[in-house]
């Protein structure tokens, strides 16, 4: 692998919080950003898909190939093309609503490949590029959203949970998950997902708390994408979020949302901490959300257009394909195949959504119970009887 | 003089007339500032009163209900926004264990005028967690008022009024009738929060619901005109204190009640209405108290939200059984 020597950017852990309470005025209802510049973060390619060396973190994607690198490349590119298709769909009618994940490929896909096969991930409701690392079939995706059920895939068969839509629920999951692992003797790790909206949330806390405790063997992995629907990450915290780490008793890293190589490596290492009983670790990814919170939100009325336009030209799939180019590591025949391989997927997805049957209407009677309950019994005969009689009035 | 708004219109505007005649009222929630919230309740209220009465909260609803409650034991008046009725469940804690019962746990000495407003109900095709109905889990909890209007009127005038309670007050908003349009009179004096109302006069059977429901059983009511039946439709307009004077007149009329509700049947606030209405009128009753609703089953995927709601049909069956007694 080759290795532009740039000045290597140093990974900032947490050091205490420097968020003071000196100039707050008591007029002042609520907290001003710190003045002082951003965290750095961990970053191994430069938006304009230049290798920086890390002396800590490189030694996490050393050996990495260039069919490695075109693998994530090629995961980056589906995942898109599989959000943008999930996109029209809901403007077409076929999904009821789509959260789209445009612009977090890389937070994903580096650390969704950074997890094993044995490991356990735990997401919230805008995993795509995570369930694709593990395995999920797309299609299984769309269920939710498209209103025919309320997750619909055997979270076992790929260790990835189903999706969570009460912020930060998950994190509770995941860690108890990881005190399992633990009293298991395994040397698996989990990882939870959540935004940076959902660290505001109680149950955040308590994770955090309860994995420090009891040394649980669990990641959590934070994709600031910069907004809580309408809400700047400001309105959430006045650290930076890998900073609240620190407090509960263990490491807290900021990472390039947008540089895959920098998220494998940060993820693998936080895997690893776990998997050898070092406990739990905060990763924030940097990233950012370039479309609507959801098909529903219209973001025209809380942020500009040039904000966006910033974050374009750090874009995680061009950053990529500049190193690739550039390394001489994929050639034109790799980028159309994969163009290829892109609007096949497309089409799949399109086609699986399309023949997606409404569910039958006693499915609302299933599986509310493992064990069943008389009161559902009759209740769904009642259904029953009520169903049937339309069908004798209607004479069909 | 009235003018012609939408439901949520409607809370906008009352919330709006809310925060000029009272320096103490606070607007709290999640995306209610810039945004104006998910559905725009509380559109362009930042903008005229600033970040310090329309405050954008973290994403913590514990935090939200607990900070209000803190709030209100310091003098003011707020008025929280839970965004989905699903995601009312992080501060249940704090609504059922510090908002319900602080009141009585001073002796009446520290009173919490909190207003919680939740979007909810179904038959908006969406998600998990954005179509429940969870009424009963609050009456249940003494302390509490709750009330949800039907219609844009009271819409804004229940909002005056919860307000001005000295009680917390959940304040349920149908969703799915935020875009209903109706006569909004500003000068008008309100009748009372917690009394139901007659909507519509009938001898033959009452239609008892609240919320979203009413205007179902208005639809109800007419379709049944059709085939001979008057019915009477009460909007019910509080779930606790539930106006059981009101239903039992009417009942005493009609001779029959049936209830209309999204949240399950099961434990539901039409059980509380049956079990009241029959001690209450038992001899009035040509047949038992019948109650539609929805099922003991966790809300369905948006596909089949139509069979699990109260629908024209299901009601008009129950109005048959209930005459066919
Ligand atoms: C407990 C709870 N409250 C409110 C919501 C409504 N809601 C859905 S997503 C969202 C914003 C989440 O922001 P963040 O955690 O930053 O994640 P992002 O969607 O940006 O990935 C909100 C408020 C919810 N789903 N759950």
């Amino acid at each position: 692998m080759t290795v532009e020597s740039t000045a290597a950017r140093t990974p900032r852990r947490s050091a205490g919080s420097k968020a003071g309470t000196t100039g707050t005025k008591r007029t002042r209802t609520t907290a001003k950003k710190d003045a002082g510049t951003e965290p750095q973060l961990v970053q191994l390619l430069t938006p304009e898909g230049k290798r920086v060396k890390n002396a800590e973190y490189d030694k996490y994607v050393a050996g990495i190939t260039p069919e490695e690198l075109r693998g994530l490349y090629r995961d980056m590119v589906l995942t898109r093309r599989f959000d943008a298709e999930a996109t029209s769909l809901q403007r077409q009618g076929e999904l009821g609503l789509w959260a789209s994940l445009l612009g977090q490929e890389a937070a994903q896909i580096g650390s969704g490949r950074a997890t094993r096969e044995d490991d356990y991930v735990f997401p919230t409701y805008r995993e795509h590029g995570v369930a694709w690392c593990r395995g999920v079939d797309p299609a299984n995706l769309l269920g939710m959203f498209r209103g025919v059920n309320n997750g619909g895939w055997d979270p076992n068969s790929n260790n990835f949970q189903l999706y969570t839509i009460v912020i930060g629920s998950q994190t509770l999951h995941a860690t108890g998950y990881a005190m399992g692992v633990a009293k298991d003797g395994a040397d698996s790790a989990v990882i939870a997902y959540f935004g940076d909206g959902a660290s505001s949330q109680g149950d955040v806390a308590e994770s955090f708390t309860f994995s420090a405790v009891y040394n649980a063997p669990v990641v959590f992995f934070c994709q600031n994408n910069q907004w809580a629907i309408s809400e700047p990450t400001e309105k959430q915290s006045r650290v930076p979020i890998y900073q609240r780490a620190q407090g509960f008793g263990f490491p807290g890293v900021r990472v390039d949302g947008n540089d895959v190589l920098g998220v494998l490596a940060v993820t693998r290492w936080a895997l690893e901490r776990a998997r050898s009983g070092e406990g739990p670790t905060l990763v924030e990814a940097f990233t950012y959300r370039m479309g609507a919170h959801t098909t529903s939100d219209d973001p025209t009325r809380y942020r500009g257009d040039e904000e966006r336009q910033a974050w374009e030209a750090k874009d995680p799939i061009l950053r990529l394909r500049r190193y690739l180019e550039a390394s001489n590591h994929a050639d034109e025949g790799f980028f159309e195949e994969l163009e290829a391989e892109s609007e096949a997927l497309g089409k799949r997805v399109r086609e699986a959504v399309r023949a997606m049957p409404d569910p039958d209407h006693f499915a609302i009677f299933e599986n509310a119970y493992a064990d069943g309950h008389a009161l559902v019994d009759e209740e769904r005969a009642q259904f029953a009887a009520y169903q049937a009689s339309f069908a004798d009035e209607g004479g069909n | 003089m009235a003018d012609k708004m939408a439901l949520a219109k409607a809370i906008n505007e009352s919330l709006r007339r809310a925060l000029e005649s009272d320096p103490k009222v606070l607007i709290m929630g999640e995306d209610v500032g810039k945004l104006g919230g998910v559905f725009r309740v509380t559109d362009g209220l930042q903008k005229d009163f600033g970040e310090s009465r329309v405050i954008d909260t973290p994403l913590a609803e514990s935090g939200i209900v607990g900070t209000a409650i803190g709030l209100a034991l310091r003098g003011y008046r707020p008025v929280v926004e839970i965004q989905f009725d699903g995601f009312v469940f992080p501060a249940y804690d704090q609504i059922v264990t510090q908002l319900a019962k602080m009141h009585a746990r001073s002796l009446g000495k520290v009173k919490l005028p909190v207003v919680v407003r939740i979007p909810y109900g179904g038959g908006i095709g969406a998600v998990e967690h954005h179509s429940e109905s969870p009424e009963a889990l609050f009456a249940h909890v003494a302390g509490l008022k709750i009330v949800s209007p039907s219609n844009a009127s009271d819409a804004y005038w229940m909002m005056q009024q919860a307000i001005q309670s000295d009680d917390p007050v959940i304040f349920f908003e149908p969703k799915r009738r935020y875009w209903d349009k109706g006569e909004v009179n500003a000068e008008a004096i309100p009748g009372p929060l917690h009394k139901a109302q007659v909507v519509r006069e009938g001898t033959d059977l009452t239609l008892a619901a609240y919320g979203p429901m009413v205007k179902l059983c208005q639809e109800v009511a007419d379709a049944a005109a059709e085939e001979g039946k008057n019915l009477e439709v009460l909007d019910l307009r509080s779930v606790s204190p539930l106006d059981f004077d009101s239903i039992q007149a009417s009942v005493e009329k009609t001779r029959r009640l049936v209830v209309v509700h999204e949240a399950p049947v099961f434990f539901g606030s039409g059980a509380e209405i049956a079990a009241r209405i029959t001690e209450r009128c038992f001899y009035h009753l040509e047949a038992p108290v019948l109650r539609v609703g929805g099922y003991h089953a966790p809300y369905p995927p948006a596909r089949l939200e139509e069979e699990y709601l109260p629908n024209l049909d299901r009601v008009l069956d129950a109005v048959d059984r209930s005459l066919a007694y």
